[in-house]
């Protein structure tokens, strides 16, 4: 330790423990509450899906999902690639 | 073509995850483009060491199943450019990795990735079976501890017989010895085995040797693999390895005890280990 650092005293020194415990809490919540329901994200997706092919031609390749899992709130994204009409009517 | 690295050891605890995140890490700041699989079904650790648990949606299960598609089960790291991470399932058993799914993740990874890294479970059972299975080379993660060399040696032993070039008879495996948790300070004492004994009792090429450090543990608390602390000794000799694994020559660092400072040299300067 340096001089200085030293006289900093400890608090720059400090652990990064609280971290580890808050990402702990957050994760171990989600998975606790989905250890006995089984994981719905595949057939959401799927259900979704199925919906949105009623009307556009979608390739399942051009799907995105993200998740953000947060501590009060979880937020999920699924970004659907809508073919371009015009190429559509070209093509056909 | 990609380039399939599995990062083994036989024993659990050496240190594969911490290094497989590194490496991984280090591959993509030098421009490769790397894909990092989590092989541990069941018990899944790579995100958290990466610091994406909250983003995973899709496994490598659901991928194999067919319930996702690949591109929506990698996670795409937001620190490093080219670098994805593909997780473990946490509630399936190892029974739903197939050899023929996880060829076909391997085949799909190859056309966009320079380098796919198969963090191996511990064991070698099935777990740890597939993740060898397609490898081109093999990072053997081995600590400086009787029980870990000799479960080093078992895995050396499974590479050269088990892994799809031993069995298609093709030029086999590369091997590399990573040495972590080394204390020089307990070698010093003649308390643990050194890397002369460890090189000469396994004697396949050395990749590195990564020092016990505090700051690992302060990575894996935040999230972030050890090797984006470039003040770290681990971070930086795992920088190291990373180069030598890409052709570079560098000296092996942190073999010795630190010298013990003088006083003046305590009081008004000179690096914190
Ligand atoms: N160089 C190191 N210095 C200090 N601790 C380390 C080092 N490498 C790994 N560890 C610690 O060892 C433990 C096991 O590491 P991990 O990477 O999970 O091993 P494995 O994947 O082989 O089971 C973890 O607590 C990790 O923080
Ligand atoms: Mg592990």
């Amino acid at each position: 330790m340096s001089w200085l650092s030293f006289f900093r005293g400890k608090r720059e020194e400090k652990g990064n423990a609280a971290l580890a415990k808050d990402r702990l809490q957050i994760i171990l919540a989600h998975e606790r509450a989905s250890r006995d329901g089984e994981d719905f994200l595949p057939r959401l997706q799927q259900e979704l899906l199925a919906v949105v092919a009623r009307y556009v031609q979608v390739d399942a390749n051009k799907v995105q999902v993200n998740l953000e899992r947060g501590e009060g709130m979880s937020t999920l994204a699924i970004g659907v690639e809508l073919p371009a009409k015009s190429r559509r009517n070209a093509a056909a | 073509m990609a380039q399939v690295i599995v990062v083994t050891s036989g024993k659990g605890g050496v240190g594969k995850t911490t290094s497989s995140a590194a490496f991984a890490t280090g591959l993509a700041q030098r421009g490769k483009k790397t894909c990092v699989i989590d092989f541990d079904v069941g018990l899944r650790n790579l995100d958290l060491i990466m610091g994406v648990e909250r983003r995973v949606v899709f496994d490598i299960v659901n991928v194999i199943q067919g319930e996702a598609k690949l591109n929506q089960a990698l996670i795409k790291d937001k620190r490093v450019e080219g670098l994805s991470i593909l997780p473990a399932s946490q509630t399936r058993d190892k029974d739903a990795l197939t050899k023929e799914g996880v060829q076909a993740i391997i085949e799909e990874l190859s056309k966009e990735y320079d380098y796919i890294l198969c963090d191996s479970p511990a064991g070698i059972e099935k777990g740890a079976l597939l993740a060898l299975y397609f490898a081109d080379q093999a990072i053997v993660v081995t600590n400086p501890e009787v029980s870990s060399v000799r479960d080093s040696d078992r895995i050396l032993g499974v590479l050269q017989s088990k892994s799809k070039r031993a069995e298609e008879k093709k030029e086999p495996v590369k091997q590399h010895l990573l040495l972590t948790r080394y204390d020089p300070v307990r070698v010093a004492r003649e308390e643990m085995l050194k890397l002369e004994d460890v090189l000469e009792i396994l004697a396949i090429p050395l990749l590195g040797v990564i020092p016990e450090s505090e700051t690992v543990l302060k990575a894996s608390n935040a999230g972030n693999p050890v090797i984006l602390d470039a003040e770290s000794p681990a971070g930086q000799a795992y920088a190291d390895a990373v180069a030598r694994f890409l052709g570079e020559e560098r000296p092996h660092r942190f073999l010795e005890p630190p010298k013990k400072k003088g006083f003046f040299e305590k009081l008004f300067g000179g690096k914190a280990a």
